[in-house]
């Protein structure tokens, strides 16, 4: 089943009377017509795929801010677990703080990219009611970010390389959170990113939620999927607070500089990882593969570089963003 | 407007003193409990109102001279930073917003830092007052920390950080969630420097500003009644759809709930910051007539031998 945003209106026409040719075309009506087709229906198609695929590769090439947003969210998207499934061998999760409890919504782990063993962290979204409930919608408690403190300080110990994988909406606001210390957590889980001495590798595959996606992000290299955004609050949180009114989030969404395109120039991500046409949900495997690409070569670059001096540039990169210099 | 408004007045203001006698700066109302506080009382008071004991809101003029030896001090240059980085504009222009809250509190922006002595000791405070813009983290927020940290650790002193904010500068997008790591490694500098790293919250703390350095401190020192959290209470209430329990993120709950090591009221927070201070950088203690020197209730009796 294909979900289809509002702005796709246009692709989904295309595709419902694609679809309806089909059926036609295979008999599966009683209507006369579908006896006596009026022209070659294998050619309509054709012709209606040709013209759906133009309109996709025409929207996708001008999204605004805001339909980012809302392809950086869709449901169909790839998640933590494709990325896990396409990319790392022998993954074994490792689960929970130690302290408190087990959160599902970070995912961490360790597992082998490309054949180098590697540890891994990232928000899981699910992708139907129950993960989606099971993930909490990828919406952390401080478990979640004392998890990965636990388990950056071992990839620091062992040597291993980390990769995140970005993908929240936020930390949960909540009750037990807050009762649990959620700020604390968030900035130990920061601070434990800036100590690691081993190639840090952070990529937002889809939204990256202010504090608690900043609290896996802080690495050396920062990568961005082209639909993806990254933002210090949704562009709705921000609409109700500056705006007064949630119905401006498209303006908010334009007015903070959220995209990936946007945040490459202004210097704050390492480089965009392009998608497939039409978004990564359209090519959810082969999505996953190319930011695969992207990872392996920056942990490539980086891994020539002694442990204490990875620390202290990923340091500098932070003491330098948004400086007169690089501004 | 005319010429009386503009130019007479003013001058016959002049004349009498920048601010006029009226009831408004003779008594205060009390936020807290509604009460009209003598303005002289208040003062003396720091600010806490002396019928319900609520701490209000205070600037960083007021902090320096409470926390400094006779209130001396020397400001920090605060770093240049783009200003308006991303243009924004909401109902009103950014830049526009900037310059009313610079003329309305003559400060350039939330965070002011000095150097000078607490009790004795070579300091570093840093204020981040909410009356700039709700002391939210931008790009001169964050530059001025760690310029700030820096100056400490070159100088090797202590570092007190005194907070108030609603947390991230939204009008400066990601360049204001930029500013937890880029903070969190001025945090590092200190731990690495060996310099104790102290932070006092005050009402209220959230955010971005929480969720990284003023979360971090050595030891955390909150005023009774200060709001702190990671989400604000109304954004909470919008996603459980509740109503939040009494005292819900009042540094009481914080206590309870093992999140900070005290809450000290404004009047002790001078003598607990020397205290500390003194004990982590071993320091003697300072030399006054209030027993402040002695053995916790048993000022002249022997020292119990320390159980093995």
């Amino acid at each position: 089943m294909n979900v289809f945003l509002d702005f796709e209106k246009p692709i989904a026409d295309l595709e419902g009377k694609i679809e309806e040719l089909r059926q036609l075309g295979s008999g599966k009506t009683d209507d006369e017509a579908a006896r006596n087709p009026p022209v070659n229906v294998e050619e309509e198609i054709a012709r209606l795929q040709a013209k759906s695929s133009q309109a996709v590769a025409d929207i996708y090439a001008r999204l605004s801010p805001w339909q980012k947003a809302q392809v950086a969210r869709h449901p169909g998207r790839p998640h933590f677990s494709d990325y896990i499934r396409g990319l790392i061998a022998d993954f074994t999760p490792l689960a929970g703080d130690r302290l408190y409890g087990e959160d599902k919504a970070i995912v961490t782990g360790l597992g082998r990219f490309r054949g180098r063993p590697v540890a891994l962290v990232g928000q899981e979204k699910g992708n139907d009611t129950k993960s989606r409930l099971l993930h909490n919608f990828g919406m952390a408690m401080p478990e979640g970010y004392r998890k990965v403190q636990r388990l950056i300080e071992m990839a620091n110990r062992f040597g291993l390389p980390v990769i995140s994988l970005v993908d929240t909406a936020g930390a949960y606001p909540g009750i037990g959170a807050e009762e649990r210390g959620q700020a604390e957590a968030i900035a130990r889980s920061t601070q434990a990113c800036l100590s690691l001495k081993t190639p840090f590798v952070a990529t937002i595959i889809g939204e990256g939620g202010s504090g608690g996606a900043v609290a896996i992000a802080a690495a050396n290299r920062v990568y961005m999927l082209e639909h993806s955004i990254y933002s210090v609050i949704s562009p709705e949180g921000c609409a109700s607070i500056l705006w007064h009114k949630s119905d401006k989030a498209a303006d908010a969404a334009a007015a903070m500089k959220i995209t990936a395109q946007d945040l490459l120039s202004i210097k704050v991500i390492d480089g965009i990882i392009p998608e497939p046409v039409g978004g990564a949900h359209r090519a959810p495997e082969r999505a996953v593969q190319v930011a695969g690409d992207t990872i392996e070569r920056a942990l490539n670059e980086l891994s020539g570089h002694p442990a204490e001096e990875l620390k202290r540039l990923r340091r500098e990169k932070y003491l330098q963003i948004g400086t007169l210099e690089t501004a | 407007m005319n010429w009386i408004t503009n130019f007479v007045r003013p001058r016959i203001k002049g004349l009498m003193g920048s601010k006029s006698i009226t009831s408004d700066t003779l008594w205060k109302k009390c936020s807290g409990c509604g009460e009209m506080v003598f303005h002289r009382d208040l003062i003396a008071a720091h600010n806490v109102c002396p019928r319900c004991q609520h701490h209000m809101r205070i600037g960083a003029k007021d902090r320096f001279t409470h926390l400094f030896d006779d209130g001396a001090h020397e400001k920090l240059p605060s770093p240049d930073v783009p200003q308006d980085p991303l243009r924004f504009r909401d109902d009103k222009r950014y830049a526009d917003r900037l310059k009313e809250y610079r003329t309305k509190t003559g400060l350039n922006d939330a965070l002011v830092a000095a150097r000078g002595m607490l009790d004795g000791l070579p300091v570093v405070i840093a204020v981040q007052s909410f009356e700039f813009m709700g002391g939210s983290l931008g790009l001169a927020a964050g530059a001025g920390l760690v310029a700030a940290m820096r100056t400490a650790v070159a100088e090797k002193r202590p570092f007190i950080l005194v907070v108030s904010s609603g947390g991230a500068r939204m009008q400066e997008g990601i360049f204001s969630l930029m500013q937890m790591p880029r903070t969190t490694v001025g945090v590092d500098m200190l731990n690495e420097a060996g310099l104790p790293y102290i932070v006092v919250l005050t009402d209220p703390t959230t955010g971005g500003v929480s969720a990284s350095y003023a979360m971090l401190g050595d030891v955390q020192i909150a005023e009774p009644g200060a709001l702190i959290g990671f989400s604000g209470p109304r954004v909470i209430e919008q996603t459980i759809r509740e109503r939040l329990p009494e005292g819900f993120q009042r540094a009481e709950y914080l206590l309870a709930h093992g999140m900070l090591d005290m809450i000290v009221h404004r009047r002790e927070l001078k003598d607990t910051l020397s205290r500390v201070l003194r004990l982590l950088l071993k320091q003697p203690a300072p030399q006054r007539g209030n027993g402040y020197a002695k053995p916790n209730g048993a000022a002249e009796a022997a020292q119990p031998a320390p159980r093995a």
